[in-house]
Protein backbone atom coordinates (compact mmCIF):
# COMPACT_ATOMS: atom_id res chain seq x y z
CA UNK A 1 0.00 0.00 0.00
CA UNK A 2 2.83 2.35 0.83
CA UNK A 3 4.27 1.70 -2.58
CA UNK A 4 0.98 2.60 -4.26
CA UNK A 5 0.63 5.74 -2.23
CA UNK A 6 3.98 7.00 -3.46
CA UNK A 7 3.43 6.21 -7.10
CA UNK A 8 2.80 9.18 -9.33
CA UNK A 9 -0.27 8.30 -11.35
CA UNK A 10 -1.51 11.50 -12.95
CA UNK A 11 1.01 13.54 -14.90
CA UNK A 12 1.15 16.20 -17.54
CA UNK A 13 4.24 17.27 -19.44
CA UNK A 14 5.17 20.02 -21.89
CA UNK A 15 1.56 21.12 -22.08
CA UNK A 16 0.69 24.01 -24.33
CA UNK A 17 -2.86 25.19 -24.49
CA UNK A 18 -4.54 27.39 -27.03
CA UNK A 19 -7.93 29.02 -26.64
CA UNK A 20 -9.07 30.56 -29.87
CA UNK A 21 -6.07 32.42 -31.23
CA UNK A 22 -4.44 32.92 -27.86
CA UNK A 23 -1.77 30.76 -26.35
CA UNK A 24 -2.77 30.45 -22.73
CA UNK A 25 0.19 28.64 -21.22
CA UNK A 26 3.16 26.68 -22.44
CA UNK A 27 5.59 24.04 -21.12
CA UNK A 28 3.33 23.32 -18.21
CA UNK A 29 3.99 20.17 -16.22
CA UNK A 30 2.28 18.66 -13.22
CA UNK A 31 2.20 15.38 -11.36
CA UNK A 32 -0.04 13.95 -8.70
CA UNK A 33 -0.03 10.92 -6.45
CA UNK A 34 -3.07 9.27 -4.93
CA UNK A 35 -4.26 11.45 -2.08
CA UNK A 36 -2.87 14.64 -3.57
CA UNK A 37 -4.77 17.88 -3.89
CA UNK A 38 -3.48 20.13 -6.60
CA UNK A 39 -4.61 23.72 -6.31
CA UNK A 40 -4.49 25.83 -9.45
CA UNK A 41 -3.58 29.45 -8.92
CA UNK A 42 -3.28 32.26 -11.41
CA UNK A 43 -4.76 35.52 -12.56
CA UNK A 44 -7.93 35.63 -14.63
CA UNK A 45 -7.25 34.09 -18.01
CA UNK A 46 -4.15 32.24 -16.82
CA UNK A 47 -5.75 29.02 -18.01
CA UNK A 48 -7.04 27.38 -14.84
CA UNK A 49 -10.28 26.31 -16.49
CA UNK A 50 -8.46 25.45 -19.71
CA UNK A 51 -6.09 23.16 -17.82
CA UNK A 52 -8.99 21.44 -16.06
CA UNK A 53 -10.70 20.95 -19.40
CA UNK A 54 -7.52 19.43 -20.82
CA UNK A 55 -7.34 17.10 -17.82
CA UNK A 56 -10.98 16.15 -18.35
CA UNK A 57 -10.30 15.40 -22.01
CA UNK A 58 -12.84 17.99 -23.14
CA UNK A 59 -10.22 19.67 -25.29
CA UNK A 60 -6.88 18.60 -26.64
CA UNK A 61 -3.60 20.28 -25.81
CA UNK A 62 -1.78 21.98 -28.67
CA UNK A 63 1.34 20.14 -27.52
CA UNK A 64 2.27 17.83 -24.69
CA UNK A 65 0.63 14.86 -23.07
CA UNK A 66 -1.46 14.06 -20.03
CA UNK A 67 -0.94 10.58 -18.68
CA UNK A 68 -2.61 8.32 -16.17
CA UNK A 69 -0.28 5.60 -14.94
CA UNK A 70 2.08 6.37 -17.83
CA UNK A 71 -0.59 5.92 -20.44
CA UNK A 72 -1.75 8.91 -22.46
CA UNK A 73 -5.38 9.56 -21.52
CA UNK A 74 -6.15 10.03 -25.23
CA UNK A 75 -5.36 6.35 -25.80
CA UNK A 76 -8.26 5.21 -23.69
CA UNK A 77 -10.77 7.99 -23.18
CA UNK A 78 -13.63 5.78 -21.92
CA UNK A 79 -11.43 4.55 -19.06
CA UNK A 80 -10.39 8.10 -18.22
CA UNK A 81 -13.97 9.32 -18.30
CA UNK A 82 -15.01 6.49 -16.00
CA UNK A 83 -12.41 7.36 -13.38
CA UNK A 84 -12.98 11.09 -13.45
CA UNK A 85 -15.61 13.51 -12.16
CA UNK A 86 -15.68 17.05 -13.49
CA UNK A 87 -17.38 20.09 -12.04
CA UNK A 88 -17.52 22.98 -14.48
CA UNK A 89 -18.69 26.57 -14.19
CA UNK A 90 -22.23 25.56 -14.98
CA UNK A 91 -24.31 23.49 -12.63
CA UNK A 92 -26.32 21.64 -15.30
CA UNK A 93 -29.40 21.61 -13.09
CA UNK A 94 -32.61 21.45 -15.10
CA UNK A 95 -35.18 23.87 -13.70
CA UNK A 96 -38.17 21.65 -14.46
CA UNK A 97 -36.80 18.52 -12.82
CA UNK A 98 -36.50 17.80 -9.11
CA UNK A 99 -33.08 17.57 -7.53
CA UNK A 100 -33.45 13.80 -7.35
CA UNK A 101 -34.44 13.49 -11.01
CA UNK A 102 -31.57 15.76 -11.98
CA UNK A 103 -29.11 13.46 -10.25
CA UNK A 104 -30.77 10.26 -11.42
CA UNK A 105 -29.44 10.65 -14.96
CA UNK A 106 -25.85 11.03 -13.80
CA UNK A 107 -26.15 8.06 -11.49
CA UNK A 108 -27.53 5.85 -14.24
CA UNK A 109 -24.73 6.87 -16.61
CA UNK A 110 -22.19 5.66 -14.06
CA UNK A 111 -23.48 2.20 -13.35
CA UNK A 112 -24.49 2.97 -9.78
CA UNK A 113 -26.17 -0.07 -8.29
CA UNK A 114 -28.75 1.38 -5.98
CA UNK A 115 -29.50 4.72 -7.57
CA UNK A 116 -31.89 6.13 -4.99
CA UNK A 117 -29.74 5.17 -2.03
CA UNK A 118 -26.66 6.65 -3.70
CA UNK A 119 -28.50 9.90 -4.40
CA UNK A 120 -29.77 10.11 -0.83
CA UNK A 121 -26.28 9.57 0.48
CA UNK A 122 -24.79 12.22 -1.81
CA UNK A 123 -27.48 14.76 -0.94
CA UNK A 124 -27.05 14.05 2.76
CA UNK A 125 -23.30 14.59 2.50
CA UNK A 126 -23.96 18.08 1.14
CA UNK A 127 -26.77 18.82 3.55
CA UNK A 128 -29.52 19.16 0.96
CA UNK A 129 -31.42 15.93 1.53
CA UNK A 130 -34.49 17.97 2.44
CA UNK A 131 -34.45 19.48 -1.08
CA UNK A 132 -34.50 16.11 -2.86
CA UNK A 133 -38.00 16.61 -4.18
CA UNK A 134 -37.80 20.34 -4.85
CA UNK A 135 -37.88 21.49 -8.41
CA UNK A 136 -34.61 22.91 -9.76
CA UNK A 137 -36.36 26.18 -10.52
CA UNK A 138 -36.75 27.00 -6.83
CA UNK A 139 -33.14 26.42 -5.81
CA UNK A 140 -30.84 29.26 -4.84
CA UNK A 141 -27.52 29.46 -6.65
CA UNK A 142 -25.75 27.93 -3.65
CA UNK A 143 -28.24 25.06 -3.54
CA UNK A 144 -27.74 24.49 -7.27
CA UNK A 145 -24.01 24.39 -6.73
CA UNK A 146 -24.45 21.85 -3.95
CA UNK A 147 -26.64 19.75 -6.26
CA UNK A 148 -23.83 19.86 -8.82
CA UNK A 149 -21.37 18.83 -6.11
CA UNK A 150 -23.64 15.95 -5.11
CA UNK A 151 -23.28 14.73 -8.68
CA UNK A 152 -19.55 14.12 -8.31
CA UNK A 153 -20.19 11.88 -5.32
CA UNK A 154 -22.23 9.46 -7.42
CA UNK A 155 -20.35 6.37 -8.47
CA UNK A 156 -16.74 5.41 -8.00
CA UNK A 157 -14.06 7.79 -9.18
CA UNK A 158 -10.35 8.35 -8.71
CA UNK A 159 -9.98 11.90 -9.94
CA UNK A 160 -11.98 15.04 -9.21
CA UNK A 161 -11.55 18.08 -11.40
CA UNK A 162 -13.26 21.00 -9.73
CA UNK A 163 -13.47 24.34 -11.48
CA UNK A 164 -14.22 27.03 -8.90
CA UNK A 165 -16.22 24.67 -6.70
CA UNK A 166 -16.80 27.31 -4.01
CA UNK A 167 -18.66 29.80 -6.20
CA UNK A 168 -22.01 30.51 -4.61
CA UNK A 169 -21.30 28.43 -1.53
CA UNK A 170 -21.60 29.82 1.98
CA UNK A 171 -18.92 29.30 4.61
CA UNK A 172 -20.61 26.22 6.02
CA UNK A 173 -20.88 24.52 2.63
CA UNK A 174 -17.25 25.34 1.92
CA UNK A 175 -16.37 23.45 5.11
CA UNK A 176 -18.58 20.54 3.96
CA UNK A 177 -16.79 20.55 0.63
CA UNK A 178 -13.36 20.63 2.27
CA UNK A 179 -14.36 17.65 4.39
CA UNK A 180 -15.61 15.73 1.33
CA UNK A 181 -12.41 16.49 -0.54
CA UNK A 182 -10.31 15.26 2.38
CA UNK A 183 -12.43 12.10 2.70
CA UNK A 184 -11.95 11.46 -0.99
CA UNK A 185 -8.20 11.97 -0.70
CA UNK A 186 -8.04 9.64 2.27
CA UNK A 187 -9.44 6.93 -0.01
CA UNK A 188 -6.64 7.58 -2.49
CA UNK A 189 -8.42 10.03 -4.78
CA UNK A 190 -6.70 12.89 -6.57
CA UNK A 191 -8.30 16.31 -6.56
CA UNK A 192 -7.36 19.15 -8.89
CA UNK A 193 -9.20 22.38 -8.23
CA UNK A 194 -9.12 26.08 -8.87
CA UNK A 195 -10.45 28.56 -6.39
CA UNK A 196 -10.25 32.15 -5.29
CA UNK A 197 -11.50 31.40 -1.81
CA UNK A 198 -9.19 29.38 0.36
CA UNK A 199 -10.64 25.96 0.74
CA UNK A 200 -9.46 24.66 4.06
CA UNK A 201 -8.13 21.28 3.11
CA UNK A 202 -5.01 19.59 4.37
CA UNK A 203 -1.76 20.45 2.63
CA UNK A 204 -2.74 21.25 -0.93
CA UNK A 205 0.05 21.50 -3.47
CA UNK A 206 -0.05 24.71 -5.43
CA UNK A 207 0.42 24.99 -9.17
CA UNK A 208 0.82 28.62 -10.18
CA UNK A 209 -0.22 28.96 -13.80
CA UNK A 210 1.25 32.46 -14.10
CA UNK A 211 4.66 30.77 -14.20
CA UNK A 212 3.75 29.15 -17.47
CA UNK A 213 2.23 32.18 -19.15
CA UNK A 214 3.76 33.43 -22.32
CA UNK A 215 5.36 36.66 -21.18
CA UNK A 216 5.85 38.46 -24.45
CA UNK A 217 2.42 37.73 -25.66
CA UNK A 218 0.57 41.00 -24.94
CA UNK A 219 3.47 42.96 -26.25
CA UNK A 220 3.63 40.87 -29.37
CA UNK A 221 -0.02 41.38 -30.06
CA UNK A 222 0.41 45.14 -29.86
CA UNK A 223 3.42 44.91 -32.10
CA UNK A 224 1.62 42.93 -34.75
CA UNK A 225 -1.30 45.30 -34.53
CA UNK A 226 0.92 48.36 -35.02
CA UNK A 227 3.12 46.95 -37.73
CA UNK A 228 0.28 46.50 -40.21
CA UNK A 229 -0.06 42.80 -40.81
CA UNK A 230 1.14 43.11 -44.40
CA UNK A 231 4.62 44.10 -43.34
CA UNK A 232 5.27 41.24 -40.93
CA UNK A 233 2.74 38.56 -41.67
CA UNK A 234 5.03 36.03 -40.05
CA UNK A 235 5.83 38.09 -36.97
CA UNK A 236 4.11 35.61 -34.72
CA UNK A 237 6.41 32.84 -35.82
CA UNK A 238 9.57 34.64 -34.72
CA UNK A 239 8.82 35.96 -31.27
CA UNK A 240 12.35 35.47 -29.96
CA UNK A 241 14.04 37.81 -32.41
CA UNK A 242 11.39 40.50 -32.14
CA UNK A 243 11.43 40.62 -28.35
CA UNK A 244 15.13 41.12 -28.00
CA UNK A 245 15.40 44.40 -29.84
CA UNK A 246 13.53 47.54 -28.95
CA UNK A 247 11.49 46.66 -25.91
CA UNK A 248 10.66 50.10 -24.59
CA UNK A 249 10.17 50.53 -20.81
CA UNK A 250 6.54 51.48 -21.23
CA UNK A 251 5.92 48.23 -23.02
CA UNK A 252 7.88 46.25 -20.54
CA UNK A 253 5.36 47.18 -17.89
CA UNK A 254 2.66 45.48 -19.84
CA UNK A 255 4.61 42.27 -19.93
CA UNK A 256 3.20 39.90 -17.44
CA UNK A 257 6.14 37.92 -16.22
CA UNK A 258 6.04 35.93 -13.04
CA UNK A 259 9.80 35.55 -12.88
CA UNK A 260 10.20 39.29 -12.07
CA UNK A 261 13.59 39.25 -13.75
CA UNK A 262 12.36 41.94 -16.06
CA UNK A 263 12.01 44.33 -13.16
CA UNK A 264 15.62 43.71 -12.20
CA UNK A 265 16.88 44.41 -15.69
CA UNK A 266 14.78 47.50 -16.00
CA UNK B 1 -29.70 -0.29 -23.26
CA UNK B 2 -30.10 0.86 -19.69
CA UNK B 3 -28.33 4.07 -20.60
CA UNK B 4 -30.53 4.62 -23.64
CA UNK B 5 -33.60 4.26 -21.43
CA UNK B 6 -32.17 6.63 -18.83
CA UNK B 7 -31.56 9.35 -21.43
CA UNK B 8 -34.91 8.72 -23.06
CA UNK B 9 -36.74 8.83 -19.72
CA UNK B 10 -35.12 12.10 -18.76
CA UNK B 11 -35.80 13.78 -22.11
CA UNK B 12 -39.41 12.60 -22.13
CA UNK B 13 -39.86 13.85 -18.58
CA UNK B 14 -38.40 17.21 -19.60
CA UNK B 15 -40.68 17.34 -22.64
CA UNK B 16 -43.73 16.54 -20.52
CA UNK B 17 -42.92 19.17 -17.91
CA UNK B 18 -42.49 21.83 -20.58
CA UNK B 19 -45.03 20.30 -22.93
CA UNK B 20 -45.46 23.31 -25.20
CA UNK B 21 -42.82 22.13 -27.68
CA UNK B 22 -44.60 19.06 -28.87
CA UNK B 23 -48.02 20.74 -29.07
CA UNK B 24 -46.48 23.61 -31.00
CA UNK B 25 -45.07 21.26 -33.62
CA UNK B 26 -48.45 19.64 -34.22
CA UNK B 27 -50.19 23.03 -34.26
CA UNK B 28 -47.66 24.31 -36.79
CA UNK B 29 -48.27 21.23 -38.94
CA UNK B 30 -52.04 21.75 -38.86
CA UNK B 31 -51.84 25.48 -39.56
CA UNK B 32 -49.41 25.08 -42.47
CA UNK B 33 -51.51 22.38 -44.06
CA UNK B 34 -54.62 24.49 -43.61
CA UNK B 35 -53.02 27.37 -45.50
CA UNK B 36 -52.94 25.43 -48.75
CA UNK B 37 -56.71 25.28 -49.38
CA UNK B 38 -56.77 29.05 -48.85
CA UNK B 39 -53.95 29.59 -51.32
CA UNK B 40 -54.87 27.05 -53.96
CA UNK B 41 -58.63 27.46 -53.68
CA UNK B 42 -61.23 25.01 -52.38
CA UNK B 43 -61.38 22.95 -55.57
CA UNK B 44 -61.70 19.39 -54.21
CA UNK B 45 -59.91 17.66 -57.09
CA UNK B 46 -56.89 19.90 -56.98
CA UNK B 47 -56.60 19.48 -53.20
CA UNK B 48 -56.83 15.73 -53.51
CA UNK B 49 -54.10 15.83 -56.15
CA UNK B 50 -51.64 17.81 -54.02
CA UNK B 51 -52.63 16.34 -50.64
CA UNK B 52 -49.75 13.89 -50.17
CA UNK B 53 -47.12 16.45 -51.16
CA UNK B 54 -48.61 19.13 -48.93
CA UNK B 55 -48.78 16.85 -45.92
CA UNK B 56 -45.19 15.72 -46.37
CA UNK B 57 -43.82 19.23 -46.87
CA UNK B 58 -45.71 20.48 -43.81
CA UNK B 59 -44.44 17.54 -41.77
CA UNK B 60 -40.88 18.27 -42.85
CA UNK B 61 -41.18 21.91 -41.84
CA UNK B 62 -42.85 21.05 -38.54
CA UNK B 63 -40.19 18.48 -37.66
CA UNK B 64 -37.51 21.01 -38.47
CA UNK B 65 -39.10 23.64 -36.26
CA UNK B 66 -38.25 21.70 -33.13
CA UNK B 67 -34.73 20.69 -34.11
CA UNK B 68 -33.00 23.71 -32.70
CA UNK B 69 -34.08 22.68 -29.22
CA UNK B 70 -32.74 19.15 -29.33
CA UNK B 71 -29.28 19.98 -27.97
CA UNK B 72 -29.54 23.73 -27.36
CA UNK B 73 -30.74 23.76 -23.75
CA UNK B 74 -28.31 21.02 -22.76
CA UNK B 75 -25.54 22.98 -24.42
CA UNK B 76 -26.43 26.18 -22.60
CA UNK B 77 -26.70 24.79 -19.08
CA UNK B 78 -23.57 22.64 -19.25
CA UNK B 79 -25.34 19.28 -19.39
CA UNK B 80 -23.91 18.52 -22.81
CA UNK B 81 -20.38 19.04 -21.56
CA UNK B 82 -20.98 16.51 -18.80
CA UNK B 83 -22.59 14.05 -21.19
CA UNK B 84 -19.55 14.38 -23.44
CA UNK B 85 -17.19 13.37 -20.62
CA UNK B 86 -19.45 10.76 -19.06
CA UNK B 87 -18.24 7.17 -19.43
CA UNK B 88 -21.00 6.26 -21.88
CA UNK B 89 -20.55 6.66 -25.66
CA UNK B 90 -21.88 9.99 -26.86
CA UNK B 91 -23.41 8.25 -29.88
CA UNK B 92 -25.72 6.39 -27.54
CA UNK B 93 -26.69 9.64 -25.84
CA UNK B 94 -27.50 11.12 -29.27
CA UNK B 95 -29.61 8.10 -30.13
CA UNK B 96 -31.57 8.44 -26.89
CA UNK B 97 -32.20 12.11 -27.49
CA UNK B 98 -33.24 11.50 -31.10
CA UNK B 99 -35.65 8.82 -29.97
CA UNK B 100 -37.15 11.23 -27.45
CA UNK B 101 -37.39 13.89 -30.16
CA UNK B 102 -39.19 11.49 -32.45
CA UNK B 103 -41.63 10.37 -29.76
CA UNK B 104 -42.51 13.97 -28.93
CA UNK B 105 -42.69 15.34 -32.50
CA UNK B 106 -42.73 12.58 -35.13
CA UNK B 107 -45.34 10.43 -33.46
CA UNK B 108 -47.90 13.24 -32.94
CA UNK B 109 -47.40 14.21 -36.59
CA UNK B 110 -48.23 10.67 -37.70
CA UNK B 111 -51.42 10.79 -35.66
CA UNK B 112 -52.39 14.20 -37.03
CA UNK B 113 -51.61 13.32 -40.65
CA UNK B 114 -54.83 11.38 -41.49
CA UNK B 115 -56.91 14.28 -40.16
CA UNK B 116 -55.14 16.61 -42.54
CA UNK B 117 -55.59 14.07 -45.32
CA UNK B 118 -59.35 14.14 -44.74
CA UNK B 119 -59.32 17.92 -44.84
CA UNK B 120 -57.47 17.89 -48.17
CA UNK B 121 -59.96 15.41 -49.60
CA UNK B 122 -57.41 12.65 -50.08
CA UNK B 123 -58.85 9.31 -51.13
CA UNK B 124 -59.06 7.10 -48.07
CA UNK B 125 -57.19 4.37 -50.00
CA UNK B 126 -53.99 6.32 -49.30
CA UNK B 127 -54.39 6.75 -45.54
CA UNK B 128 -52.75 3.49 -44.56
CA UNK B 129 -49.74 4.08 -46.79
CA UNK B 130 -49.47 7.68 -45.62
CA UNK B 131 -49.21 6.62 -42.00
CA UNK B 132 -46.87 3.77 -42.80
CA UNK B 133 -44.63 6.02 -44.87
CA UNK B 134 -44.56 8.59 -42.08
CA UNK B 135 -43.79 5.89 -39.56
CA UNK B 136 -40.68 5.00 -41.55
CA UNK B 137 -39.88 8.53 -42.69
CA UNK B 138 -40.17 10.67 -39.56
CA UNK B 139 -37.50 8.82 -37.54
CA UNK B 140 -35.14 9.48 -40.45
CA UNK B 141 -36.11 13.16 -40.26
CA UNK B 142 -35.24 13.26 -36.56
CA UNK B 143 -31.93 11.46 -37.15
CA UNK B 144 -30.83 13.71 -40.02
CA UNK B 145 -32.04 16.71 -38.06
CA UNK B 146 -29.86 15.76 -35.10
CA UNK B 147 -26.75 16.29 -37.22
CA UNK B 148 -27.93 19.78 -38.12
CA UNK B 149 -28.95 20.52 -34.54
CA UNK B 150 -25.51 19.48 -33.30
CA UNK B 151 -23.68 21.51 -35.92
CA UNK B 152 -25.43 24.78 -35.16
CA UNK B 153 -24.60 24.81 -31.44
CA UNK B 154 -23.00 28.07 -30.49
CA UNK B 155 -24.02 29.76 -33.73
CA UNK B 156 -26.16 32.85 -33.72
CA UNK B 157 -29.60 32.48 -35.30
CA UNK B 158 -29.17 28.74 -35.34
CA UNK B 159 -32.80 28.12 -36.21
CA UNK B 160 -32.42 29.57 -39.70
CA UNK B 161 -29.08 27.89 -40.20
CA UNK B 162 -30.41 24.48 -39.24
CA UNK B 163 -33.13 24.70 -41.90
CA UNK B 164 -30.55 25.52 -44.55
CA UNK B 165 -28.42 22.58 -43.46
CA UNK B 166 -31.15 20.04 -43.00
CA UNK B 167 -33.87 20.73 -45.56
CA UNK B 168 -31.79 19.68 -48.60
CA UNK B 169 -31.05 16.40 -46.83
CA UNK B 170 -34.76 15.84 -46.30
CA UNK B 171 -35.46 15.75 -50.05
CA UNK B 172 -35.09 11.96 -50.51
CA UNK B 173 -37.53 11.30 -47.68
CA UNK B 174 -39.95 13.76 -49.26
CA UNK B 175 -39.68 12.23 -52.72
CA UNK B 176 -40.23 8.65 -51.64
CA UNK B 177 -42.71 9.50 -48.90
CA UNK B 178 -44.97 11.40 -51.25
CA UNK B 179 -44.27 8.84 -53.97
CA UNK B 180 -45.48 5.97 -51.79
CA UNK B 181 -48.78 7.72 -51.10
CA UNK B 182 -49.22 8.65 -54.77
CA UNK B 183 -48.60 5.08 -55.83
CA UNK B 184 -51.19 3.64 -53.47
CA UNK B 185 -53.70 6.30 -54.54
CA UNK B 186 -53.24 5.14 -58.14
CA UNK B 187 -53.74 1.55 -57.04
CA UNK B 188 -50.08 0.62 -57.57
CA UNK B 189 -47.98 -1.20 -54.98
CA UNK B 190 -46.17 1.21 -52.68
CA UNK B 191 -43.74 -1.39 -51.42
CA UNK B 192 -40.73 -0.21 -53.39
CA UNK B 193 -41.02 3.34 -52.13
CA UNK B 194 -41.38 2.11 -48.59
CA UNK B 195 -38.39 -0.18 -48.99
CA UNK B 196 -36.20 2.70 -50.14
CA UNK B 197 -37.44 4.76 -47.18
CA UNK B 198 -36.55 1.86 -44.92
CA UNK B 199 -33.08 1.86 -46.44
CA UNK B 200 -32.78 5.60 -45.79
CA UNK B 201 -33.85 5.04 -42.21
CA UNK B 202 -31.26 2.30 -41.65
CA UNK B 203 -28.53 4.38 -43.24
CA UNK B 204 -29.30 7.41 -41.10
CA UNK B 205 -29.68 5.22 -38.02
CA UNK B 206 -26.13 4.01 -38.55
CA UNK B 207 -24.50 7.28 -39.59
CA UNK B 208 -26.39 10.14 -37.96
CA UNK B 209 -25.45 9.33 -34.33
CA UNK B 210 -21.77 9.16 -35.33
CA UNK B 211 -21.88 12.46 -37.17
CA UNK B 212 -23.94 14.24 -34.51
CA UNK B 213 -21.71 12.97 -31.69
CA UNK B 214 -18.63 14.24 -33.52
CA UNK B 215 -20.28 17.64 -34.00
CA UNK B 216 -21.22 17.74 -30.30
CA UNK B 217 -17.63 17.03 -29.28
CA UNK B 218 -16.50 19.96 -31.40
CA UNK B 219 -19.18 22.15 -29.85
CA UNK B 220 -18.12 21.50 -26.26
CA UNK B 221 -14.38 21.65 -26.94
Amino acid sequence: MVCVAWMIVFTGSDLTCRRGERLVFTDLAFDARPGDALMLRGRNGAGKSSLLRLMAGLSEPLAGTICWENENIREDMPAHRARMQYLGHQDAVKPVLTVRDNLRLWASLRDVDNVDAAIDQALDALGILHLANSSGRFLSSGQKRRTALARILLGESELWLLDEPTVGLDRESCADLARLVDDFRAKGGIVVYSTHVDLEIAAPRILNLDEFAIPMFDWLRDEIGEDADAQHPDASTTPASTTRDGTSPSRRKKIHSPSTDFEGIA
Amino acid sequence: MKILIAILARDLRLALRQGADSIMVVAFFIVTTTLFPFGVGPEANILARIASGVIWVSALLAAMLSLERVFQTDFEDGTLELLAISPVPLELVVLGKVLAHWLTTGLPLIIAAPLMAVMLNMNSAGFGTLMLAMLVGTPALSLIGAIGAALILGARRGGVLVSLLVLPLYIPVLIFGAGAVEASLLGLPAGEHLQIMGAILLLTLALAPLAAARALRLAVE
